[in-house]
């Protein structure tokens, strides 16, 4: 392993398939968790108390029977879990018992998605941007005004779980001067977003923002940059070309993380600001025991986790050279 | 020749010796004991983290709520379950301050107090909708909080760190099956496991606290791995191997002291994350039942009537806001304190 690893470098075309190999056997590995994960998840949510139907106590035994055999779960439960991932392979995520009854969860989470990935995304991207600028500004100017200003920054939208700014921002740039609606319009889906995707950014924002003030400080006081300093090089350029490469380079590997962060942040940021997203669904789905629809986003939000964890393993090996496949263990 | 030239400058050389030194008619002892200070480690770290401004400012924030969070529901007139119908949703009026035109208890010049028929009461942060002190709820569920982030926070360090000395010092097939199990455990995500554990157990205290100590402790128990790898061939435990010490006694006495640094700075970090993840339960509706109030509750209580009584949200989540501040810089101070290195 290791002597191929080592001849990685020389050949690209083999390296590629090298590549190939490590990418393929950690989607095996990943697939395999996951259905590990299912079985978790599916063994957990039968061991739920109460029952997924409206109103039961006005039901007879009998009714409740029927009901049971008309949704299958009056088989044993090995058979509904392997029932369920068939299902689950066609597409059929079974459907919801009391949210909206009968109601195919596939067509119900589908559209919402959409609703829950698009702010994230933008949260993503804002805090991205904004964190990496303040990153920088801090590092280049330390120890002055600026710096003191992205710490606390930093340090505020680390600490403080994005609740806290989702209701101040509510509550003053919304409720009090009415800039911005307080509760989502889908028709009007850019101008409502706005109060989400800033509290929703925080985090990564300050995340960002520390990561890439000690990366750009150490990359500055590295030898290479010596060395185009000593050349002369303006230092605009210096600052450009040389730096910001290397730290945006290592800050793309920590985004990843984060970007998971904000899929099950906006869980409380969707509620607050009633978005029809998954966040909203799920909550209310905990509450109503609705737990084909708990199983199927709970499933999802894991997916999601774990292809952004396999996307920076793979990101870390494609943009650092240095750290090799065989090398990785 | 060359020998007489060393010969003659090794005299010279002595000469030299003779008048710059001779002997000293002191006891080393006394000079040890005058020129060197004491030092110890301790010393040396707690002399880092105070000059580290915002992490002691931040341990006074923390010493100062977890005082308040004891004395006052004990000092307070009212208690948290107390329902007074008379006294619903007064503004926040303290004594002193009311001088002042603020926390005086009235909105657009009228008088809720007197409006209400209770002009001698005194909510300091006023009441709810069911006329419940919030000053005294808002103390008692930060101690509900504080002690449901502690307790889970404690049981996640010894998992946590039983789990990554026995994987990190036997490796092999142990390691192997036991990395496993926290590779798959942490691929769900921390929210997701936390809200289907309370959505099973059903919400309560103890249920809370199992519900977040069930995966919490995997951050642990991976920095303690991380540190035994390390040490693990060094000399001090190869010594302790061929002196014939047990593993226990190897894992325990020798290995396990040396990673007290990290694991303290983790149990720092941890809190916070354990106050919040109990305030996201409340706000999903899967808080301690009423009437105990935590943080999480008061929040999700305050949000519902955020609009028309904005002081029954501010509180709490001034509280919750202050502590996680203060609960993440102290961490931040302490790790800088105890790995300069890294800093």
């Amino acid at each position: 392993m290791a002597q191929e690893g080592a001849t990685v470098q020389r050949t690209p075309k083999r390296g590629r398939s090298e590549m190939g190999r490590y990418i393929a056997k950690r989607l095996l590995i990943a697939l395999a968790t996951l259905f590990v994960i299912l079985l978790v998840l599916f063994l957990l949510l039968t061991l739920m108390p109460g029952s997924p139907f409206n109103n039961e106590e006005k039901l007879s035994p009998d009714q409740i029977a029927a009901l049971k055999a008309h949704y299958g779960l009056d088989k044993p439960v090995v058979e509904r879990f392997f029932l369920y991932v068939w299902n689950m392979l066609h597409g059929d995520f079974g459907v919801s018992y009391s949210i909206q009854t009968n109601m195919p969860i596939s067509s119900m989470v589908g559209p919402r998605i959409w609703t829950s990935v698009s702010i994230g995304l933008e949260a993503g991207m804002l805090g991205a941007l904004v964190g990496v600028v303040l990153g920088i500004i801090a590092a280049l100017r330390q120890r002055t005004g600026w710096d003191t200003a992205a710490t606390i920054i930093a340090v505020l939208g680390v600490s403080l779980p994005s609740f806290v700014f989702a209701l101040a921002l509510s509550y003053f740039l919304g409720y009090k001067a009415k800039m911005f609606p307080i509760i989502f319009d889908t028709t009007h889906p850019f101008i409502s977003s706005v109060l989400p995707v800033i509290a929703l950014s925080m985090f990564t924002l300050a995340s960002v923002e520390r990561y890439t003030r000690s990366e750009m400080v150490s990359i500055m006081e590295s030898d290479f940059m010596m060395l185009a300093k000593s050349k002369g090089l303006p230092k605009a350029k210096l600052v450009i070309h040389h730096a910001l490469r290397n730290t945006l380079i290592s800050v793309i590997t920590v985004l990843v993380p984060l970007l998971v962060s904000l899929m099950t942040g906006s869980l409380v940021i969707e509620k607050i600001f009633s978005i029809p997203g998954l966040g909203s669904l799920y909550i209310t789905a905990i509450q109503s025991n609705d737990y084909n629809v708990v199983l199927a986003i709970s499933f999802i939000y894991s997916v999601m986790f774990i292809l952004a964890m396999l996307l920076m393993d793979v990101l870390y090996v494609v943009i650092d050279p240095r750290i090799r496949i065989a090398g990785g263990r | 020749m060359e020998a007489e030239t060393s010969a003659m400058a090794q005299g010279m050389r002595q000469d030299e010796d003779a008048k710059l030194f001779r002997l000293s008619t002191e006891r080393h002892e006394e000079a040890d004991s005058r020129e060197y200070a004491d030092y110890s480690y301790a010393r040396e770290t707690l002399g880092r983290f105070l000059a580290n401004k915002g992490a002691t400012i931040a341990v006074v924030i923390i010493f100062a709520i977890v005082v308040l969070a004891i004395v006052c529901p004990m000092l307070s007139p009212y208690t948290y379950y107390d329902v007074d119908s008379s006294q619903a949703n007064l503004l926040p009026r303290m004594p002193g301050l009311e001088q002042l035109g603020i926390f005086d208890g009235t909105r657009n010049g009228i008088d809720y107090y007197a409006a209400q028929g209770v002009p001698d009461a005194y909510h300091y942060f006023g009441t709810d909708s069911l006329g419940r002190d919030i000053w005294t709820r808002v103390w008692c569920g930060t101690r509900i909080s504080l002690a449901i982030a502690l307790v889970a926070v404690v049981v996640d360090v010894v998992i946590g760190v039983v789990y990554g000395l026995i994987s990190g010092y036997f490796g092999g097939k142990v390691d192997i099956v036991m990395q496993r199990i926290t590779e798959i455990l942490s691929s769900i995500p921390q929210l997701v496991i936390v809200t289907l554990m309370i959505v099973v157990l059903q919400p309560g205290l103890g249920n809370i606290v199992i519900a977040l100590f069930i995966t919490g402790w995997i951050d642990m128990s991976r920095i303690v791995r991380a540190q035994v790898l390390k040490m693990k061939n060094q000399e001090f435990v190869l010594a302790a191997r061929t002196l014939g010490v047990k593993p226990k006694d190897i894992i325990f006495k020798e290995i396990l002291p040396n990673t007290l640094a990290q694991i303290v700075v983790t149990f720092m970090f941890s809190i916070p994350n354990a106050i919040f993840l109990e305030a996201f339960l409340a706000f999903v509706g899967l808080g301690v039942p009423a009437p105990t109030a935590s943080l999480g509750t008061l929040i999700n209580d305050g949000y519902k009537a955020a609009t028309i009584f904005p002081y029954q949200v501010v509180a709490p989540v001034v509280v919750l806001a202050v502590l996680m501040l203060g609960f993440n810089l102290f961490g931040d101070g302490l790790r800088d304190a105890i790995d300069p290195e890294r800093s």
